[in-house]
Order: structure tokens, then C-alpha cells, then sequence
């Protein structure tokens, strides 16, 4: 028997796209990259495009809801002495709040947009192992219901969303509580690990060809950069999380002092990924800023080349930085002035990547739309996060603003302004690419400057009440501590925040409830991903593209150049080389199926009852194993002979 | 609302006008070290966020200025090399500013060694959730005794504080004296406070440990070096005896029921040294129960022996429901404890 997966080394007599019509060859395209109908198709999709939406809409949801917590959060803290929330309400109301935006907001958000985008933007129909995309999601999925349904049994999260043991561990941390943190961890580094393999080998080997690497739009560029911060910051995390949970579990000792265990491990091990993870969400938000900036500046990003070598320099910092986090917990003075002093170098990048937007700005031929203004948000409030963020990296200045109200200030104004904003101004730009709907400007205008305001006053007052000396992670403080003023101006500025995000809501399901009629490129941007229809067809390109610019629409008018020769009676792709990007060979796409759904429910089932026992990974093993085997068993591909289709390209 | 009086109250006997920012009020010379560092970062960064949102209003004005309905033509060699020249001096200035910043966070903390040195005399602080036990080391174990959640010093005196954790991670800060250090178990970290002004400051935990870490506090009060002897000196000697019938069956009811299984008074049965609980031999010379959680007055001592947790929701100290005789010969006799 021959391996049936290995393609016939003769086939000259194929059919190929560049023997068809256009019109026909759209047909034919359809027609091969359909999915099966209805709710089963549905589970079995492995488009970029579906998966990618299906992060982007549980990512948002996640956000409503842990928004949702915030409020509530500020209403227990406008006034002193409140007891609208107990001590172990607001401990599991803090933590679920951020850990399901750090976890299963923001670095999902971004993977979503990635997943979205990277394929568009590159010029590629799938994205690489997207039946593994799949798997990602669904796992994804099922961590955050755990989380979720965790927290309406009362069983959520309490100890903070850096879980420091021993208050999180076996001793100190009541029931399955620390549990759910840290499988909810798992959960979330095998979706984000599978993702960031994905894009890497997208960008890598799935450009359209001529996209040379200094050809690459900045977002994906930084996707690319992300993607290996993820590859080389979530094992660290991977193995922290293990520890903690075969601690609680079956009593080993990783944190335990007392039998030669050491609690700052974790510390270690956590902050060495979750420092990089700011970055992982920072970086790609850059990127979709950046795309902004230069469509409506309508000239090609200025300092292309440092902008790139920013990302690149921010990525590879942002694992020397991990150490700021623990600078009062008393480790050699001469080593935290190394990590004082490589903390503020990471300031450098940062700001140039902002020097270049405004050169691009000042240089340009300025268009004022909406997703603008979200770039003015970016600097207000962004900068404002950068700068208290240098003053967190003086070692002596942090020992007196750490745990302090300065520090949900500082990490709320970097993420809100710097990954936020940009998230938001992308979503005003690149939703009518994904559905073919511009969202209403006037609600989006009343939006931002509930954003802005909101924002400043509520992260503004976080910041002075941490001069004065409020702890973080308090339920309630005495009226004798002056700082009631001060915290209810950062309540009404959060609620104002929460409001704009209500109104987001009301614009996004608004719109979707009108007719389609956004045209190609509303905003006249230059890459690729806009010369598709809106919303794109499932195989985004009916021909490949050929890229022999950095803002290929604005330098060729007219129809893209494109190339063929892939075959359209099944799903093909066309695979190019790492650097240049020329062609090297057609590769034949998965079909879709849906096993990647199975597996990953047995994954989560195994992940789940492995909180409670750990046989479960053992004897987990053999139905994971058996869908393994489905999902991989070699299947002969579905290719009609010859004949049938060759006479249609001939009459052609 | 009892709570809000109580507090109120209670920071009115500790005599509490200090205002507890890290910038007004510094009580000592690490404070003032880092608020003068904290005063140049603040005005530099501030100078900055200015000019960029600055430079962001010019280039959007520009850009404005200069809109054509069609993409940009390549921009000209001499616009370039000014672009060019803008960023790079963006970028050098940044550098500057960084470096300036390293230099000057690097000579304060060399500052902040240098006061660490010579230090006079030694306490031992135990944090616990959620409360604080200090034993003041003496070189006899005569010399030495413990106490909870009120911390003397003498002023002017540089006091080298050992911190060890009994259960979880805690952080030792008072904001008006030096920045924080944390309290890890299975570590034995070191702070060094020097306190120049008389007074009562106010500190508390700043790492997250659990429920009641907001009402973790700890009182520091620093007097003449005349008085804190006098103090010590007070401290050492084991509890005064109950003088009145009601007392001393107030003291019998705490040696044999619960209280003593947790709590040490000196000088009685309930002796030694324990690790649950706040030493009370001189309980009634504190200011504040439980932490800073309510004022030390009669009243709320005792609904704070009927339910703890009515004050301070899951602290580990059981309610203890008893008669009401008892109760009042406990209460009688714990208020003798000087």
C-alpha cells in the first residue's frame, strides 16, 4: 500500500487555477473549501477567519464580564467602611477580575486578532496547522467556563492574579480555589503555545510570494515577535503552575520552606513570563497601531526598519526586566540595580517606535476618522503607564510605590492606553473588513471621550492615593486614612470606563444588525487584507498575490499582480521560502474535521478531574491517545480524477 | 457603622493627625532619601508626558495641514534627514533622561546602605495573618520580651528590624519611615529604620495575605530614649495580680478556658512563648485590638472576645460565647493587664 497523505510525484495533468476564468475559478473555489452545513460544520471548521472570530467574541465577553467585576470592585471602595462586598467576596472579585483579563482577556485578544489578520495580511488562505488552531480554541474555551462557573460556586480564585504561595498553596489556600488559578494557567499556555507555533510558521513559510521579511507589515512582524515571546516565556510559567498544583495535590514540597522548598521560586518563575507577558499583549497592540497611524497619515510608516528593530529589542529585554517585581523581597542590592537599569532601558524602543508615529504623523497627509483618536488615547494615557513605569524601575523609589495604589495605576494606564486603545481604534478599522459593516462614528465619538476621561481620572487618582499610602488588595479602609475623595473620583471614573465599554457593546451589536455595504478598503489603507471583498471568502485569495512592496495597494493601482498554478479541486496553498518569500512548493491543506473539538474536550476533562486526582492523567492518556489516533489517521485525499474536471479548463 | 466609629475612635487615641503619604510627613532619613528621588522623577516625567502630547498636537496640526485626498509621494531626501534628526534627538534625549534616572536611583540607594550601618539595638518582628509579634532581643533572656502590633523605638536611634513570616508572604511598611520589605517564611530578611521625629506612625501590611490584610496595621510610636527605657523597662515585668475577687476569677477563667490555650500572659499559668496568638501582659498599655481594627477601650474588648469576627470578618481567633459572670470577671481582669 503507498502512503496515501504523499502527493503523486506526476502531476503535470492537474487541474491548476490559472487554466480556469476567474469567474469560474471563484465557483470552483467555493466549492472546494466548503464546509460541511450546519451545527456540525460549525465544530468542524479550521478557518483562520472563524476561529480567529470565535477568540475575538470569547475574549470580549471575558472583558465584559471582568469589567463587570471592576464596578463592582469601586463600588465596595467609593466610600470607607463599605460592606456591600466581605473580605472573601472582594478577594475572589479582585483576582477573578485580573486574572481573567490577563489570562483570558488580553493575550486571547491578541492571538484572536493575530489568528485574524496574520493569514490576510500576509497574503495566505489558511493559517499553518489550523486544524491545531482549532484544538486551541476550544481548549481555550473550556478554561475560561471552568473559571467562570468556578466563580458562580463560590470556588473562584482568592489569592491575587500572581497567586503568591504559600497564601495559594496546599497550607493557606482554602479549598480548590488556588486549583482553578492554576489549571486555568494550563488551560491558557496550551491554547497561547499552539497559537504562537502557528503564526510563527505562518509569517515564516505562508507569505505570498515577494513579501520579503523587510516587505512585512508591522503587525505581523510584531505577531512574529509575540509569538517567540510566547514560545520562550510560557514554559517558565508551564512549570510554576505544575509545582503549585503538585504541591496542593499530591504534596510535594516545591514552595514549601519548611521541608527545604523555597516560596520566591514561584515569584521567579512566574514573573519571568508574566514581565513578558505585558509584552505579548503590548507588542501586537503596537503593531495594530501602527497600521492606523500610517492609513490615515496616507504615507508608509516612517523608520520601517527601527520600528522593527524596536519590537525586536523590546521581545528580547522583556526577559531581563523580571526581577522589578521583586525588588522588596530582599535580594542582593548590586543585582537589582542591573535589573533597576534594564528595566528603564526597555523605555528606548518603546519611545522610538512612538517618535516614529509622530514623524509619520507630522509627515503624512493627515485624515482625522475615528480609530485616530484612539491613537490620541494611546498617547494620553500610555506614556503616562511608560513614565510611572520608570519611576516602579528606580529601586529605592519602588521599595516605597510597590503594593501601593501606584501599581494597579501604572499597569492599568500601560494596558488601557497601550493595549486597549489600540484594540478598540482596531476594532473601528478592521471591523468592517470582517464584517462588511463600518461601526457608528457618533456613538464611537461618545465612547472615546468616556474612555479618555474616564481613564485619566480613574487611574490618575489610583496613582495619588498610592502616594498616600493605600495598599493594593484592600476590601475597605477607614475614613481616618483621607483618602475617600480620591477613591470615589476613581470610582466614578471607572464606572465612566465601564459605560464606555457598554456602549461599544450597543455599537457592535447595532451594526451587526445592519445591512452589509462597507465597501473594500473604506480607509484606502495599503495592505493586502484590504484588496479582499468584506467580508473575505473562506479562501481569502482566489490567486496568490505578488508583493513587491511594503504598501503593495498604494504603489500598484489597479489589480494586485497574482500568481498561480495551485490546484482547485482540492485545498491547496502555496508555501514560499523564509527570507525572500519566492515560491517553493504547493502544499495540500488539511480538510476540516472534527476531531480537533473532541480532543480538546478530552483534554479539558482530563485537565479538570486532574485538580481533584491525579490518576487522571494517567488513565487520561488512552482516550486522548484513541483521538489522536483519529485526528491523524492518514486519509487518502479526495481528489476527482482527471477527466471530469480537465474538460471544464479546456472549453475554458 | 460601629466599625466606622470604632476606627474612628480608635485612631483618635493613637493620636492619629499623621497624614500617611509617602511625601508629606517623612518621619526619618530613608523616607526623606526617597521622597527628594521620588520629587525628580515626578517633574522630569511630568516635563515629558508634556512634550509628547505636545509633539503629538504639532505633528497631528502638520499632518492636518498638509491633507490630499492621495497617498503621500515619497518623502524628499532633505525632509527625511530631518525626520531623522527629530527622532534621533527623541531617542538621545530618552537615553539621557534614563541615564540620568539609573545615576540618581543608584546613588540614593547607595545612600540607603549607608544609613543601614551601626545599628543600635535589634527587634524581632513576626508577621502573622494578621498581626504583628515583636520581641525586643537583650543580650539575658531577662532582658528580653514580646509584645504585638505596637512597635517602640527610641527616636534618633538606628533599629535593625529581623523579619520572619509565621505562615505567609507579609511586607513591613510605614510609609512615613523607609520603603517596604517583605516578610517571606523560610527567609530572614533585615529592615532598617531610623526614625528622627517623635510621634505615632502608622504602617501596615503591603503584600496581599489573605483576607484581613486590610486591617493589618501596625503602630510605630518613636519617644525620647528617656521614655522608651521607661517603657522597656515596664514591658519586662510579668503581669500584674489581680487585685479583686472579680479579677482573680477573671484570671482563673483565662488560664482555664480558651484564652490560654493561644494567648501568653506573663506571670500567670499561661506562660511561655506562643506563635497563635498576641502576647496580653501589658494588652491595656496598647492603643488598638486586634491589628488597629477597633480602639483598646473596654466596650470593644468585649464584643471583640464574643465574635472576632464581627470586627474583623476570619481572623483566626475563635467567637467564644460564655456566661455572663465569666465574661465580666475576663473582662474585669484583662483590663488590670497594665
Amino acid at each position: 500500500m503507498s502512503p496515501p497523505d504523499i502527493e503523486v510525484v506526476d502531476d503535470q495533468h492537474v487541474p491548476r487555477d490559472v487554466d480556469v476564468p476567474l469567474e469560474r475559478l471563484r465557483d470552483h473555489l467555493d466549492n472546494t473549501w466548503r464546509l460541511p452545513p450546519g451545527l456540525f460544520g460549525w465544530l468542524c471548521s479550521i478557518d483562520h477567519k472563524s476561529i480567529g472570530r470565535r477568540y475575538i467574541v470569547t475574549a470580549f465577553i471575558h472583558l465584559l464580564l471582568a469589567g463587570a467585576l471592576a464596578m463592582a470592585l469601586r463600588v465596595q471602595l467609593a466610600f470607607p467602611e463599605q460592606q456591600i462586598l466581605g473580605p472573601d467576596q472582594y478577594n475572589q472579585f479582585f483576582t477573578m477580575h485580573g486574572t481573567v483579563m490577563m489570562f483570558l482577556f488580553a493575550v486571547p485578544m491578541v492571538e484572536g486578532v493575530m489568528i485574524y489578520l496574520v493569514p490576510l495580511m500576509i497574503g495566505s488562505r489558511i493559517i499553518a496547522f489550523p486544524r491545531l488552531n482549532a484544538f486551541s480554541y476550544y481548549v481555550y474555551l473550556v478554561g475560561g467556563l471552568m473559571v467562570w462557573a468556578s466563580f458562580f460556586l463560590n470556588s473562584a480564585p482568592d489569592a491575587g492574579w500572581f497567586s503568591y504561595p504559600p497564601l495559594a498553596g496546599p497550607e493557606y489556600g482554602a479549598g480548590k480555589r488556588s486549583d482553578v488559578f492554576a489549571q486555568m494557567i494550563t488551560f491558557t499556555e496550551v491554547a497561547a503555545l499552539a497559537v504562537a507555533v502557528e503564526i510563527i510558521v505562518t509569517v515564516l513559510k505562508l507569505r505570498a510570494p515577494g513579501m520579503s521579511l523587510d516587505r512585512m507589515p508591522i503587525f505581523v512582524w510584531s505577531s512574529l515577535v509575540t509569538s517567540f515571546i510566547i514560545v520562550f516565556s510560557m514554559p517558565s510559567v508551564v512549570l510554576g503552575s505544575t509545582f503549585l498544583l503538585l504541591d496542593r495535590l499530591v504534596g510535594t514540597h516545591f514552595y514549601n520552606p519548611a521541608e527545604g522548598g523555597d516560596v520566591l521560586l514561584w515569584q521567579h518563575l512566574f514573573w519571568y513570563f508574566a514581565h513578558p507577558e505585558v509584552y505579548i499583549i503590548f507588542l501586537p497592540s503596537i503593531g495594530l497601531a501602527s497600521h492606523v497611524v500610517e492609513t490615515f497619515s496616507r504615507r508608509p510608516m516612517f523608520g520601517y526598519p527601527a520600528v522593527v528593530l524596536a519590537l525586536i529589542s523590546n521581545g528580547l529585554l522583556s526577559f531581563g526586566l523580571w526581577v522589578h517585581h521583586m525588588f522588596a523581597t530582599g535580594l542582593p542590592r548590586l543585582g537589582n540595580s542591573f535589573f533597576a537599569a534594564s528595566s528603564m532601558t526597555i523605555a528606548i524602543p518603546s519611545g522610538l517606535v512612538l517618535f516614529c508615529w509622530l514623524a509619520t504623523i507630522a509627515s503624512g497627509r493627515l485624515r482625522f476618522k475615528l480609530p485616530m483618536l484612539w491613537i490620541v488615547s494611546f498617547f494620553i494615557l500610555f506614556v503616562m503607564g511608560g513614565l510611572s513605569g520608570v519611576m516602579l524601575a528606580s529601586v529605592p523609589l519602588d521599595l516605597q510605590l510597590t503594593d501601593t495604589y501606584v501599581l494597579p495605576s501604572h499597569i492599568h494606564f500601560v494596558l488601557i492606553g497601550g493595549a486597549v486603545a489600540p484594540l478598540v481604534a482596531a476594532t473601528f478599522f478592521w471591523f468592517p473588513k470582517m464584517t462588511g459593516r463600518l461601526l457608528n462614528v457618533p456613538l464611537g465619538l461618545v465612547q472615546w471621550m468616556l474612555f479618555t476621561i474616564g481613564g485619566l481620572s480613574a487611574f490618575g487618582s489610583m496613582f495619588l492615593l498610592g502616594l498616600s499610602g493605600m495598599t493594593r488588595r484592600v476590601y475597605s479602609y477607614p475614613h481616618t486614612m483621607q483618602w475617600d475623595t480620591l477613591n470615589l473620583i476613581a470610582s466614578v471614573g471607572a464606572w465612566l470606563l465601564g459605560l464606555s465599554f457598554v456602549l461599544f457593546t450597543i455599537n457592535i451589536l447595532w451594526t451587526l444588525s445592519r445591512p452589509t455595504k462597507a465597501p473594500e478598503n473604506p480607509w484606502q489603507a495599503s495592505g493586502l487584507e484590504w484588496s479582499l471583498p468584506s467580508p473575505p471568502p473562506i479562501y481569502n485569495f482566489v490567486l496568490a498575490p505578488f508583493v513587491s512592496s511594503r504598501t503593495p495597494l498604494w504603489d500598484s493601482p489597479g489589480p494586485l499582480p497574482v500568481v498561480g498554478g495551485l490546484r482547485f479541486d482540492r485545498r491547496e496553498v502555496l508555501v514560499t521560502t523564509v527570507v525572500e518569500a519566492e515560491p517553493d512548493m504547493r502544499d495540500p491543506v488539511p480538510e476540516p474535521t472534527v476531531w480537533p473539538f473532541i480532543a480538546a474536550m478530552v483534554t479539558s476533562v482530563i485537565l479538570i478531574a486532574s485538580m481533584y486526582a491525579p490518576q487522571p492523567v494517567a488513565w487520561g492518556a488512552i482516550p486522548f491517545a484513541i483521538v489522536m489516533v483519529a485526528w491523524l489517521y492518514p486519509r487518502r485525499m479526495v481528489s476527482p480524477p482527471a477527466a471530469s474536471v480537465g474538460p471544464q479548463a479546456h472549453q475554458a | 457603622m460601629n466599625r466606622a466609629a470604632a476606627i474612628l475612635a480608635g485612631a483618635a487615641l493613637a493620636g492619629c493627625s499623621r497624614n500617611p503619604s509617602i511625601l508629606l510627613d517623612t518621619a526619618g532619613p530613608h523616607a526623606n532619601e526617597i521622597q527628594w528621588l521620588f520629587w525628580l522623577f515626578f517633574w522630569v516625567c511630568a516635563a515629558v508626558w508634556l512634550c509628547v502630547i505636545g509633539l503629538l498636537g504639532f505633528a497631528t496640526w502638520r499632518g492636518l495641514r498638509r491633507w490630499r485626498d492621495t497617498p503621500a509621494p515619497a518623502t524628499a531626501p532633505a525632509e527625511e534627514r530631518r525626520l531623522v534628526a527629530w527622532v534621533s534627538t527623541g531617542v538621545g534625549l530618552t537615553f539621557a533622561i534614563l541615564t540620568l534616572f539609573v545615576g540618581a536611583s543608584y546613588a540614593v540607594d547607595r545612600k540607603l546602605i549607608s544609613l543601614d550601618s551601626g545599628p543600635t539595638m535589634e527587634i524581632q518582628i513576626t508577621g502573622h495573618q494578621w498581626w504583628w509579634e515583636i520581641q525586643y532581643l537583650g543580650e539575658t533572656p531577662s532582658a528580653q520580651f514580646t509584645t504585638a502590633n505596637e512597635l517602640h523605638v527610641p527616636s534618633g536611634s538606628t533599629v535593625k528590624l529581623k523579619l520572619r513570616s509565621s505562615d505567609v508572604i507579609h511586607s513591613f511598611w510605614i510609609p512615613n519611615v523607609a520603603g517596604k520589605r517583605d516578610i517571606i517564611p523560610g527567609r530572614e530578611n533585615e529592615a532598617t529604620i531610623r526614625v528622627d521625629r517623635d510621634g505615632v506612625w502608622h504602617g501596615r501590611c503591603a503584600e496581599f495575605c489573605g483576607y484581613q490584610h486590610a486591617f493589618m496595621g501596625l503602630t510605630l510610636i518613636a519617644e525620647t530614649p528617656d521614655k522608651f527605657e521607661k517603657w522597656k523597662a515596664s514591658q519586662r515585668l510579668p503581669a500584674a495580680a489581680p487585685q479583686s475577687d472579680e479579677e482573680k476569677r477573671g484570671q482563673e477563667i483565662f488560664e482555664t478556658g480558651p484564652c490560654g490555650a493561644c494567648h501568653v500572659i506573663r506571670g500567670t499559668s499561661a506562660d511561655g512563648h506562643s506563635n497563635y496568638a498576641p502576647e496580653l501582659t501589658h494588652l491595656k498599655s496598647r492603643s488598638s485590638i486586634g491589628a488597629g481594627a477597633a480602639p483598646n477601650v473596654k466596650g470593644y474588648l468585649g464584643a471583640w472576645i464574643l465574635d472576632p469576627h464581627g470586627i474583623k470578618p476570619g481572623v483566626h481567633m475563635p467567637p467564644n460565647l460564655q456566661n455572663a459572670d465569666d465574661f465580666q470577671a475576663l473582662l474585669a481582669y484583662l483590663e488590670t493587664l497594665k
